[in-house]
């Protein structure tokens, strides 16, 4: 699975919301689904499945889809 | 009560901290030990995993140093084993009234009692989330809650252990994670030993009960909050003092 893909059911998992919500420009609490205690199951999620450790100022600069896909790229992940 | 559960303990090499994880290994939990004496961790480990069936690991570390806990926690979630439980016990009690209060004192009191207990919970909660379930317990004390004369410094810093409980309890209550506190009265251990003796004396008179309590007294209200028994019981601040009037 590309790394894409593995983004964006992160996302389906944790704010158990559509695939086709989950667009660059989909922004955190722009949506009911994507609240403050589903942020941080999103976290924990996007840890998991790439298998890093996101520290304090990438949960909370992690404003939207486009921004997670820039957080993520810092540890060596592309996309 | 506890088998098939994981448990992180903080203080856990001595008194309060000791006991539980001894209570928590008797009722089958895995621990994760963290203390700073790797002298006294190193026994307890072998007496505990020689006595019962349960999986041990510990910790020499301080819990103000966060980069070494961050280290430890990404050696926990490597290991892949759920964390159902995490007991903040670790905490240290310095006794001077106001004006002789140094910095160092309210710097070195936070740091333990209310900045390193925020960093435990902080990373073990992150831990929790992903199953959806857990158990916080966080030692504060009946002077956070009366405070007391000649530990305003200690008395706030385990008040702010209160509101932190309390509130985090509310924050994590939808993912199903639970957190209370336990405040100990006037209990036996090396903390209260180190007393003035009139105020060790004054406080002994000031129990209902007649009796210093004990760190079993305390360990078996954590054990029922770390269990299923609790499972309804979250931001509540439990008093385990004999009836202590101060």
């Amino acid at each position: 699975m590309n790394n894409n893909k593995k983004l964006v059911e992160a996302f389906c998992n944790a704010l158990e919301i559509k695939e086709e919500l989950v667009i660059e420009s989909l922004k955190y609490q722009s949506i009911e689904q994507w609240d403050s205690i589903s942020h941080m199951m999103l976290i924990a999620e996007l840890e998991d499945v790439f298998d890093i450790e996101l520290d304090t100022d990438d949960v909370i600069n992690m404003s939207s889809v486009a921004m997670a896909k820039k957080i993520i790229a810092k540890y060596e992940i592309e996309f | 009560m506890l088998r098939g559960k994981t448990a992180i303990i903080t203080g856990a090499s001595r008194g309060i901290g000791k006991e539980v994880a001894t209570l928590f290994a008797k009722n089958g939990a895995d621990l994760i030990l963290i203390s700073r004496n790797e002298e006294r961790l190193s026994i307890l480990h072998k007496e505990l995993t020689e006595t019962y069936d349960v999986d041990v690991k510990y910790y020499a570390l301080d819990i103000t140093d966060s980069a070494k806990l961050k280290d430890v926690f990404t050696e926990i979630k490597r290991d892949k084993k759920p964390i159902d439980i995490v007991v903040n016990n670790a905490g240290i009690m310095e006794d001077a009234v106001l004006q002789m209060v140094k910095p160092e004192l309210i710097q070195k009191t936070y740091a333990t009692n209310v900045f390193a207990l925020i960093d435990v919970s902080k990373r073990a909660s992150k831990l929790m989330l992903r199953n959806k379930r857990g158990s916080i317990i966080n030692l504060t004390s009946i002077i956070g809650v009366e405070g007391n004369l000649g530990q305003s410094i200690y008395s706030s810093s385990k008040a702010a252990v209160i509101g932190f409980t309390k509130s985090l309890s509310k924050e994590l209550a939808s993912l199903n994670i639970r957190v209370n506190g336990v405040a100990p009265g006037f209990i036996d251990t090396d903390m209260t030993r180190g007393m003035e003796p009139k105020f060790y004396d004054k406080n002994l008179a000031s129990i209902s009960m007649g009796r210093l309590g004990t760190t079993s007294d305390v360990a078996k209200v954590i054990l029922f909050l770390a269990s299923d028994l609790a499972e309804y019981v979250t931001g509540q601040i439990i008093g385990v003092d004999g009836g202590m009037i101060i």
